[in-house]
């Protein structure tokens, strides 16, 4: 094929820098970490990092998705993600529509099935869903042509929550092999954890998980991570300190007794964090509780980067929203 | 003689008198009139070849189905439920009490009959239910439902979850020579978990129902069996631990039997990555060494019985998120050839093992007819053909429900015939020279 | 895979366009230097250091990728989406005069990509362009101010301009576009 325009010409010259990063993502929907091998997560992560240079301009935005529709799906209340995905989406210039669950026909009684094939009958290139139920991504994705972003599907996976948490650690860690990381906290339910595991495990870092028994991950060891009830064993040495959100409403579960305990027994302090590295860095997914899963000085503390996650975040699905937007690589 | 005919040429497989040969099958006046060579046989007597590589058994009983009517006609009813019966072999089926109204009361057991004799196909032994209205609190009018024709009593969908109440139904309807059949499950242990409890649950993130729970109630329900001297039948067993406890009770003279369905048989939860909800069931699919644990004791005899627990639904119903969509799958239709492919030629059982497990035992645990070629007995038979290719394809379904785990799958096995009074119910077109099976109709 | 460059001509070319930018321009203070990536780039670079040489003056230079730009981007839905670089231009466009550098100069899309994607980061008094090779063919009403050599080309030959900060040497040749 003779070059038809000279901005054509990085994909027939690609330079030698660039040989190690695939041309793009195999997948057309990102439903769990689990599509996306190590190579695709990095360059998700390169393309974020170019991407964050957007958000320090004067005008805030590039053409790159002009004309794209991008569906937010959201049947559970989230400010923040939902915040992210917008912003993001309009920093690329696509057309975001948000759907709210409480605003929607769902209230109405219509099945999520229904709801997805209205909406894909209004030919979206996008849709991000949000959802209570695992793998409800996964029927929006076999329901529709447009490409599926999950954005937390239950206690299943939060895709770029991890991206965007990996993002902020190479960022202060430079690199993954061999780094420790713990996470503590709820991680029988939580869905950041899942993310995170399998993407701390692409890329070859040695996770430590720590949590109550009750609020153990089942099999921790299949999942190829060190499990501890021991927060100070947890902490020990670690390079990358990760809470997880406690939610309130768990105490009826029988999966602990109070609050108080919880914080008593698993809560992170500055006294608990001295075993960890010098130069370790907390995260925190948000939203916090603060006094539950973590103590104040600890989130408002030198080593927290618990903003930056935040601030990254519309990085990456920004990121996402280019890359998944392309053709099939590979 | 227009009613009589013999059934040439075919392997008869009847474990119940020892025939496993080639011998003739003779039928006269729905009746099993004769089994071997060389009988002597009346005048115009109309011959009819098995066809080559079939073989002829004792009429198979699903012991464990939904047919939903009355009150969820939606899902199926009881003519199209039959008609996948003996579309995948059977000639009776024994079907669950959680129809809406529940199978409580004699009126809607003798509903279920008459719709039945309607359809003219498979049998069906009503199941009545242990309590009324299945709300696991008061019992049931066993007496009057047994009177009805009920063969046996559940609460099946959910257990029998009093203790008390599980004791008093051993006791009351031991009195009528009837089996209770629970599906064993601590319910709050189950906690409305969606699949097993394991690795592959925490790593989809749904909610487990662990294997304990069945455990537990199996445990409880053997020791009530002891001690009451009543009988009872475990449905749908799934785990390793379960299976155990069953044997443990074998062993200690209790008076236990239990069923596996062929899916529990061929699938694990590895089944469930991409949230397919054809595959929730419950009991749930479990892991890998539950299932190598349940095809053990089907070989070793600890399991008596392979029935479906067919439950229909409809697919609206079961287009949902995970969490949402209804427990169950269909069976009738894929049995026969789930068990032939995997359990017959995987080298885990005899041919005659299968006719004991799908046709003898069930018929001897709920006391009804069938089970053997006797002289005298029903003409209710099965013609399987071991080496028939079949590809499951749901839009050919007879039963409403399309919910198989199976669809699309691939297996060597299948049905060639069913005759039930020694009339032809089902004819397999696939299997060829199976038209001039049409007989008695 | 005629030669068309050599190593010592791309020298020449370059230190020559760098004289011409100091004749044009009375004084150096707003200027600013921009290359495209990707061999805008060096090429910018090494002018910069050219000018440094002649007048003593350090020029600004930053470095742009107008992936996000592209009038292809969402048209060609097949392939992967091309690999996006950041954007390096740590001074304020506003008011200065603004020299784009890019290797090719062929349909003009790349430089109306560049000229939008400047136009989002301030307000230039105004904006010049230099590339290396000028082969034809513009599909837009483009024009380079400062060209290094003018090649005319078929549509069938693709012109590759390597820089030894890109790959091992510095060359432009012209090869016949492999046909599929």
């Amino acid at each position: 094929m003779p070059q038809t325009a000279d901005t054509g010409r990085d994909a027939h010259s690609a330079g030698t820098s660039v040989l190690s990063t695939p041309a793009g993502l195999r997948t057309t929907d990102l439903l769990s970490i689990g599509d996306l091998s190590a190579e695709e997560i990095l360059l998700i992560l390169d393309t974020a990092e170019a991407m964050q240079e957007v958000g320090t301009r004067a005008i805030k935005k590039v053409p790159a998705l002009r004309g794209q529709t991008v569906v937010n799906l959201f049947f559970e209340a989230s400010t923040r993600t939902r915040t992210s995905f917008e912003i993001a989406e309009k920093r690329l210039s696509a057309d975001t529509v948000n759907v709210v669950a409480s605003g929607s026909s769902l209230a109405k009684g219509e099945t999520l099935a229904d709801t997805v094939r209205n909406l894909e009958a209004m030919a979206p290139d996008v849709i991000v869903v949000r959802h209570a139920a695992a793998g409800a991504g996964h029927l929006v994705a076999k329901l529709c042509k447009a490409r599926v972003i999950n954005a937390g599907d239950g206690m299943h996976e939060h895709p770029t929550q991890a991206l965007l948490d990996a993002l902020t650690i190479r960022e202060h860690k430079g690199c993954f092999d061999g780094l420790r990381v713990s996470i503590v906290g709820d991680l029988l339910h939580s869905r950041v954890l899942r993310s995170n595991l399998l993407l701390l495990e692409a890329l070859g870092a040695a996770v430590t998980v720590c949590a109550p028994a009750t609020l153990m991950l089942p099999e921790a060891a299949r999942f190829g991570v060190r499990a501890t009830t021991s927060i100070d064993e947890a902490v020990d040495g670690a390079d990358v300190v990760m809470l997880l959100r406690i939610q309130l409403e768990r105490m009826q579960g029988h999966f602990f007794p109070s609050l108080r305990e919880y914080f008593r027994c698993f809560g992170m302090t500055a006294e608990r964090l001295r075993r960890a590295a010098p130069d370790a860095i907390i995260m925190h997914p948000g939203p916090m509780n603060r006094g539950v899963e973590i103590a104040s000085d600890v989130a408002d503390g030198p080593g927290s980067v618990i903003l930056e996650q935040v601030a990254n975040g519309v990085a990456i699905r920004m990121a996402v929203l280019y890359l998944l937007s392309g053709g099939q690589g590979g | 003689m227009a009613d009589a005919v013999v059934l040439r040429g075919g392997r008869v497989v009847d474990p119940a008198n020892d025939v496993d040969g080639h011998v003739d099958v003779f039928i006269e006046e729905s009746r099993i009139a004769g089994v071997g060579v060389d009988l002597i046989l009346p005048e115009g007597v109309r011959e009819v070849a098995v066809p080559d590589g079939c073989v002829v058994c004792p009429g198979l009983i699903d012991m464990h189905v939904h047919l939903r009517e009355p009150g969820q006609e939606h899902k199926e009813t009881i003519a199209t439920g039959l008609a996948a019966a003996v579309a995948g072999g059977f000639t009776a089926v024994a079907c669950m009490p959680n129809t809406e109204p529940a199978n409580d009361e004699a009126g809607v057991t003798r509903l279920i009959l008459e719709r039945a004799a309607d359809a003219g196909l498979a049998r069906v032994y009503p199941i009545g239910a242990v309590s009324r209205g299945r709300a696991g609190e008061q019992l049931a009018e066993l007496g009057e439902l047994h009177e009805a024709g009920c063969v046996a009593v559940s609460d099946d969908g959910q257990p029998v979850a009093s203790a008390l109440l599980m004791r008093r139904a051993l006791e009351y309807a031991g009195m009528f020579g009837m089996p209770v059949i629970d599906h064993c499950e601590d319910m709050s242990l189950a906690d409305g978990g969606v699949a097993h409890e394991g690795f592959r649950a925490a790593s989809l993130g749904l909610r487990g129902r662990p294997a304990v729970a069945e455990q537990i109630l199996v445990e409880r329900d053997i020791a009530l069996a002891c001690t009451t001297g009543a009988a009872v039948h475990i449905a749908h067993l799934s785990s390793r631990a379960a299976v155990a406890a069953v044997a443990a009770g074998k062993a200690s003279g209790a008076r236990v039997s239990c069923e596996v369905t062929p899916h529990h048989l061929a699938l694990t939860d590895e089944e469930l990555d991409a949230y397919d909800t054809r595959y929730k069931v419950n009991p749930p699919l479990r892991e890998t060494g539950d299932r190598a644990a349940l095809v053990e004791a089907v070989r070793d005899g600890v399991i008596d019985v392979i029935a479906t627990d067919h439950a229909p639904h409809h697919y609206d119903e079961k287009l949902v998120e995970f969490d949402q969509a209804p427990f169950g799958v269909v069976g009738l239709e894929t049995a026969v050839s789930v068990c032939l492919d995997r359990l017959v030629h995987g080298g885990v059982i005899s041919l005659g093992r299968m006719v004991e497990l799908m046709s003898v035992n069930p018929a001897r645990i709920l006391d009804v007819p069938g089970g053997g070629l006797s002289v005298g007995a029903p003409a209710d038979l099965t013609l399987l053909a071991p080496d028939l290719p079949v590809q499951v394809d749901s839009t050919t379904f007879r039963s409403l429900g399309r919910n198989s785990p199976f669809d699309g799958r691939s297996f060597k096995g299948g049905v060639a015939a069913t005759f039930v009074d020694g009339r032809a119910v089902f004819v397999n077109a696939a299997v060829s020279g199976a038209d001039q099976l049409q007989i008695g109709a | 895979m005629p030669v068309v460059m050599s190593s010592d001509q791309v020298a020449r070319t370059i230190a020559r366009i760098a004289h011409e930018i100091v004749e044009r321009h009375h004084s150096l203070e707003s200027l600013a230097l921009i290359g495209i990536r990707t061999r805008g780039v060096p090429i910018a670079r090494r002018l910069s250091e050219a000018l440094a040489e002649i007048v003593k003056v350090d020029v600004p230079t930053g470095v742009l990728d107008i992936t996000l730009y592209r009038d292809d981007l969402m048209r060609h839905p097949v392939g992967p989406q091309p690999v996006l670089r950041r954007t390096e231009i740590d001074f304020s466009i506003d008011d200065r005069r603004i020299v784009l550098v890019d290797d090719v100069l062929y349909t003009g899309r790349t430089i109306r990509a560049a000229l939008d994607a400047l136009i989002d980061f301030g307000r230039p008094r105004a904006i010049e362009l230099v590339v290396l090779v000028d082969r034809g063919h513009r599909e837009l009403p483009i024009k380079a101010d400062y060209v290094g050599k003018n090649l005319p080309t078929s549509l069938q030959e693709s012109v590759q301009v390597r820089l030894s900060e890109v790959e091992d040497r510095d060359e432009v040749v012209i090869e016949d576009a492999p046909d599929s």
